[in-house]
């Protein structure tokens, strides 16, 4: 029973290194024996890698820590900013490679993370609508300040424009960028801190009551998604060649929202599952759909939002879900033989927690002795 | 002086369309304890509503059509999306709320198209007061939210379906015991929401006769800016953070240095207020019990 429990949840757990890894292997050897891809193709990637980086890092914080963060786009946008700016100024000195790239990841990172603890201490005091319509705020106040720069700084309301990289190699890069973070994420989300920021999320008080520090763990997990954001943003100023702060609005942050709650909350593989697909058809839809008819992408999006949202949390539903739901599905088809040898665990008949009243029945019945049973007459039945 | 007059007009009369929204917001989430991020959105339906019956060259069917449509939404809304998650996560409605916000721009935008309308309601003129040319709708907005104001705070307090109200935002349970119909309650502050949210727009076309499907959205977080800073589930707390939030607006685009920065003036108003006073100016304190 055990080592096979083990074997499943690493393949669960790593499938996604295995996917992503052969994906940037496969397009790396392409790339090495001189096949040139397609540059509609390396944008594509390169925005789906920046996609993947956004999700899994929203994820942490809507996911794991249960609170809405809907300025996620202002941290990508500070990144974005700050990343572009660095990179702009060394590419005089050291070219556009590799090295420019990962100072200006750092810096952008670095002030990313920055605005995530600043953005994280009202998060202590806050939680719920507070906290969202404050993170909201937050990126409208990010978005109307670096609109507002002058042209020098940051390039104001034109955008700031970066040095062009060669494109060649940037997706690679970036994928490489999509393994650290899902690295850091699971291994985060596995360690002593992501079970107590998990703890946080399913009961506060709980928490604090068993002493975890909700204050250090609710601004860890702001910080991490916000650095990755910024990383992310720094990978969008490489990819785009400008960085104009009109497209990180509430609407970015939306859409990364989606991802994240379309492929289950607190479910990285469907994070990213869901991340790749949906920037995939966002890109595929700007050539079908055009003019007014873009907004249908929206509207589509609107509706399997609020679907998937009460599918999976209306208590009406409940019992509906528990017979149909994906993994008992799986169970049905894949029914392994019983096993004689294995001895039945009574706790795992009960789907939900005994109360103490059935409790209380459940043990009399046990212990009451034989004869005193058939007193009763419940011995006959039993 | 004629500055500061004409801007203290403009600040009150934004304020109170502010206030009007605020209104919608902050009984909504003191009675469902849900932010409804549909709401702005609500007074972009009123505005192409009255789009709609201006054709017909009545303001007043056009204004009426627009509240009861509105009325008719918000009910449909709140059965639709909100209903099924009472018990649920917050988090989830909260996300519903987004998506139902998200639907309602994008069905505008298909039906209307993206380019913004022209409607002019009814033209009230100007008038010269102290030297100072006052727009008449601005004063008639000002009027109008007062009105409403003290006609809500009187409903709430004096009638037994405002008194069932407060009932089921001190405790939901509670009320249900003591025989309060609580889905009934909250599907008729819904209603009333969305009547101030029709009446909202109707303003906003007063003040500029421009309607695009995002209309609603900035004024709606703006309006939940001033519900917060005014402390929510408060009804004078949403008049004051709306006055407070539309004369910081109307002064900030006055300056020039800062009126670029205006949003940002706003939002970081309410971040620092939410770090002072949690609760708002006027809302209350509750201590959390487990």
């Amino acid at each position: 029973m055990m080592p096979n429990k083990l074997k499943k949840i690493k393949i669960k757990h790593y499938i996604n290194y295995v996917v992503i890894g052969i994906m940037t292997a496969v397009f790396a050897i392409i790339t090495l024996t001189g096949g040139r891809l397609d540059s509609s193709l390396l944008y594509l990637l390169e925005k789906i890698a920046i996609s993947i980086i956004l999700a899994v890092s929203l994820s942490l914080v809507v996911g794991f820590l249960g609170e809405l963060s809907l300025g996620h786009a202002g941290f990508m946008c500070v990144g974005a900013y700050l990343g572009g700016k660095v990179s702009a100024l060394l590419a005089d000195v050291l070219g556009t490679g590799f090295i420019n790239l990962l100072i200006s990841i750092v810096a952008g990172a670095a002030v990313a993370a920055i605005c995530g603890i600043i953005i994280g201490i009202p998060a202590l005091r806050l939680r719920g609508d507070y906290l969202a319509i404050v993170t909201l705020a937050f990126g409208e106040i990010v978005k109307s300040i670096f609109q507002n720069t002058s042209s020098e700084s940051f390039g104001g309301a034109l955008g700031l424009s970066t040095p062009r990289y060669d494109k060649k190699w940037l997706f690679i890069y970036a994928f490489l960028i999509v393994l650290l973070t899902l690295a850091v994420v699971q291994n985060f989300i596995r360690s002593k801190h992501g079970r107590a920021v998990t703890a946080i999320r399913d009961n506060e008080i709980a928490a604090r009551a068993t002493g975890i520090n909700v204050t250090k763990y609710k601004l860890l997990t702001f910080t991490l998604s916000a650095t990755f954001a910024g990383i992310a943003g720094v990978l969008y100023s490489f990819s785009n060649y400008t960085v104009q702060s009109v497209k990180f609005g509430y609407n970015y942050s939306i859409e990364i929202l989606v991802m994240v709650v379309l492929g289950g909350m607190g479910s990285i593989n469907g994070s990213i599952l869901v991340a790749a697909l949906i920037t995939f058809l966002n890109t595929k839809l700007a050539t079908i759909l055009t003019g007014d008819l873009a907004v249908l992408q929206n509207l589509i999006y609107a509706v399997i939002l609020i679907g998937i949202v009460i599918y999976n949390n209306a208590p009406a539903l409940k019992n509906f879900r528990n017979t149909y739901n994906f993994n008992a599905l799986m169970k049905k088809l894949f029914k392994r033989e019983d096993d004689p040898s294995r001895v039945g665990d009574d706790t795992a008949k009960w789907d939900v927690v005994p109360t103490k009243i059935e409790m209380n029945e459940v043990l009399s019945i046990d212990l009451v002795p034989q004869d005193m049973q058939d007193l009763t007459g419940k011995g006959g039945d039993k | 002086m004629e500055l500061i007059l004409s801007t203290l007009i403009n600040g009150l009369s934004l304020g109170g369309i502010y206030a009007m929204i605020a209104l919608g917001y902050t009984m909504v989430y003191g009675i469902a304890k849900m932010l409804n991020f549909a709401h702005g959105d609500i007074i972009m339906v009123g505005g192409y509503v009255i789009y709609v019956f201006m054709a017909t060259k009545n303001p007043l069917l056009a204004v009426a059509m627009a509240v009861i449509f509105c009325v008719c939404l918000g009910i449909l809304i709140e059965k639709v999306a909100y209903k099924p998650l009472r018990g649920a996560s917050p988090l989830a409605v909260l996300i519903t709320a987004i998506g139902v916000s998200y639907l309602l721009q994008s069905l505008a935008q298909i039906i209307f198209g993206s380019a913004n309308k022209m409607v002019t309601v009814y033209d009230f003129g100007s008038i010269s007061f102290l030297g100072v040319t006052v727009q008449v709708s601005a004063l008639v907005t000002l009027a109008c939210t007062i009105v409403v104001m003290i006609a809500l705070t009187l409903f709430v307090k004096c009638t037994r379906v405002g008194r069932a109200m407060i009932a089921v935002s001190e405790d939901k349970g509670a009320a249900q015991l003591m025989g309060i119909n609580v889905n009934g309650i909250i599907t008729i502050t819904f209603a009333i929401g969305s009547a101030l949210a029709a009446l909202a727009g109707l303003f906003y076309l007063l003040k500029a006769p421009t309607i695009s499907s995002t209309l609603g959205a900035m004024p709606g977080i703006k309006a939940f800016t001033a519900a917060v800073i005014g402390g929510i589930g408060s009804i004078p707390g949403a008049m004051l953070g709306g006055i407070l939030l539309g004369m910081v607006e109307c002064i900030s685009y006055k300056i020039t240095a800062i009126a670029p920065y205006t949003d940002a003036i706003e939002f970081s108003i309410l971040i620092i207020i939410l770090l002072v006073r949690p609760t708002g100016f006027l809302g209350k304190k509750r201590r959390e019990k487990v």
